[in-house]
């Protein structure tokens, strides 16, 4: 039997995990829906700004804590410039949380989680449980009274769940690396992950005032 | 594909109405100057607090009889530290517990501490060799259990009516039976006035530390940091967990937290951090569940603020149907 070019096929490939992982992130988030520059007509209100302000003010948090990161933690204290950037990184802290919460009123009160979008809620509010124990590590680490009474008290509350006896709210050098790089970097993979299901699944519609339309409804899961 | 009922708290109708122009990078961008210029503007009027914080130094010099009082019970083993239970001691009974469950317990005692030790005679035997104090803390150390017990009782009677001598300055404890203990006690109060507690305790057995374990157990267990907290709102029957030194807003967002506090039996309870915190883990484990939980998640529908919300929307709808 002679071989020839028809008798041999070519081939198949094998999908690489690198081709499926695009293909499954395209298709999830196209780049018009990554970075769209249209949106629905029903998002009109001045409760959608609280998230993007999250965001902004998470922002000028993180830059004023790599400041005060780049100078080490005694700077601030030693400083007039590194008292007002660690005004920086409080005020910001306070206005983030302000923010994050009007956001999560405002999700709330529009059943944000409704049209498959429950994980988009579950990563925010994860979020901001992850926020208040970044905030808590940084607290701890300001080396003050501050710090030096939050500690002894805040120890009890860890100790009775047992944690205590692995994280120790009166290590300063263990809370440090907590509060300025293990925690953060969860915040910033919780958040990005939400921002992510934002953009995939879009703004909630409002709820239908058709009864028609919802008849009409059908699974598309 | 077969139809499903439609739950309104649960699924949408997809949109396919009009759409508007929207400008994602700037609305970011607009928003993070804003919050740049805002934070800046409250961190140029109202700087943020920092306090100093208590040393053992600033302690013992400001309060030494409190000093004294405290140094004495770790000694002893009365203090609160002494006492504590896991992390730090295997004392029976300290764990907190909720019903037959004891966390503390289960998680060990990791951070072993003997506060006699830690705290007072390891610390004792740092300074210079001295043979007073030399010979004074071999006694001690060699004594029976029952003697030193007997010693440490007797110190700690007179220890809250011990006083200085106007000339001198020089330490007056009454005189008891207390052995060896009095001038150990005196040493030590002298060690932490001169600061060379503090350096004692953070030390570690390399040159660099950042652990301040003992030293913040050692403070926390005298009545002086309690006092300054308290004339500064931040014990926790002055909700104090939100509370900041100054008048500068402090972690609002505990305020849930706090308040289980507030309230019996937590606010009483020998377990009561426990108590509050499964209060708390519930509730967080809730509000990530809401959209799962039927009537908390009909809340928004049944509230009806999201037609303030969506108005515009609404009166849209409106008018078209006119």
């Amino acid at each position: 039997m002679t071989i020839t070019s028809d008798t041999v096929k070519a081939p198949v490939e094998r999908p690489t995990w690198t081709g499926r992982f695009r293909v499954r992130a395209v298709d999830s988030l196209p780049p018009e829906k990554l970075l769209p520059d249209h949106q629905p007509a029903y998002v009109a209100s001045w409760i959608y700004i609280f998230g993007a302000l999250t965001l902004a003010a998470f922002g000028v948090v993180c830059l004023s804590g790599a400041i005060i990161a780049i100078e080490g933690p005694t700077w601030w204290h030693l400083s007039q410039l590194g008292l007002f950037v660690n005004s920086l990184h409080m005020w910001g802290t306070e206005v983030f949380f302000f923010f994050m919460v009007s956001h999560l009123w405002g999700k709330f009160f529009m059943a944000a989680w409704r049209g498959r979008r429950r994980a988009t809620w579950i990563t925010g509010v994860l979020a901001f449980v992850m926020s208040i124990a970044t905030a808590f590590t940084g607290y701890l680490s300001q080396q003050n009274f501050d710090s030096e009474w939050i500690s002894t008290q805040a120890k009890d509350g860890i100790n009775a769940t047992g944690g205590g006896a692995f994280w120790n709210v009166l290590n300063f050098g263990q809370m440090l690396m907590w509060h300025i790089l293990l925690l953060p970097l969860i915040v910033v993979v919780v958040i990005g992950i939400h921002v992510l299901l934002v953009r995939k699944r879009g703004v909630v519609p409002p709820f239908a005032d058709n009864p028609a339309a919802e008849n009409a409804f059908e699974e598309t899961s | 594909m077969s139809p499903k009922r439609f739950k309104p708290d649960r699924d949408v109708t997809e949109w396919h109405g009009p759409t508007v122009r929207y400008d994602l990078l700037k609305e970011v961008t607009i928003c993070f100057v804003a919050v740049l210029v805002l934070v800046v503007c409250l961190a140029g009027v109202f700087s943020s607090p920092d306090d100093p914080a208590i040393t053992i130094k600033s302690w013992s010099a400001t309060a030494p009889i409190d000093f004294l009082t405290t140094a004495i019970s770790e000694l002893d083993g009365t203090s609160g530290t002494a006492t504590y239970g896991p992390p730090y001691t295997n004392t029976a009974g300290a764990s907190q517990k909720l019903g037959p469950i004891g966390l503390e317990t289960l998680s060990g005692t990791r951070i072993p501490l003997d506060t006699a030790k830690d705290f007072v005679i390891n610390p004792l035997l740092t300074l210079p060799s001295e043979p007073m104090l030399d010979a004074a803390i071999t006694r001690y150390q060699s004594a029976t259990a029952p003697e030193q017990a007997s010693w440490d009782a007797a110190y700690e009677k007179a220890a809250p009516s011990a006083h200085f001598d106007a000339s001198d300055g020089k330490l007056i404890v009454r005189p008891l039976a207390y052995g060896p203990v009095g001038l150990m006690m005196s040493d030590l109060l002298a060690m932490a006035q001169s600061g060379a507690l503090d350096g004692a305790l953070t030390s570690s057995p390399r040159l660099y530390g950042t652990d301040y374990t003992k030293p913040l157990l050692f403070i926390a267990d005298g009545q002086y940091l309690a006092d300054v907290a308290t004339s500064r709102n931040l014990t926790g029957d002055q909700w104090g967990m939100m509370n900041e030194t100054g008048n500068f807003p402090g972690q609002a967002w505990l305020w849930l937290y706090t308040l289980w506090y507030q309230v019996p039996p937590m606010n009483s309870s020998s377990s009561g951090d426990l108590q509050v915190w499964a209060i708390m883990m519930l509730l967080t484990l809730v509000l990530a569940l809401v959209p799962f939980i039927p009537g908390l998640r009909s809340i928004p529908r049944w509230t009806r603020i999201y037609r303030l919300i969506w108005r515009r929307h609404y009166r849209s709808l409106q008018s078209a149907t006119d």
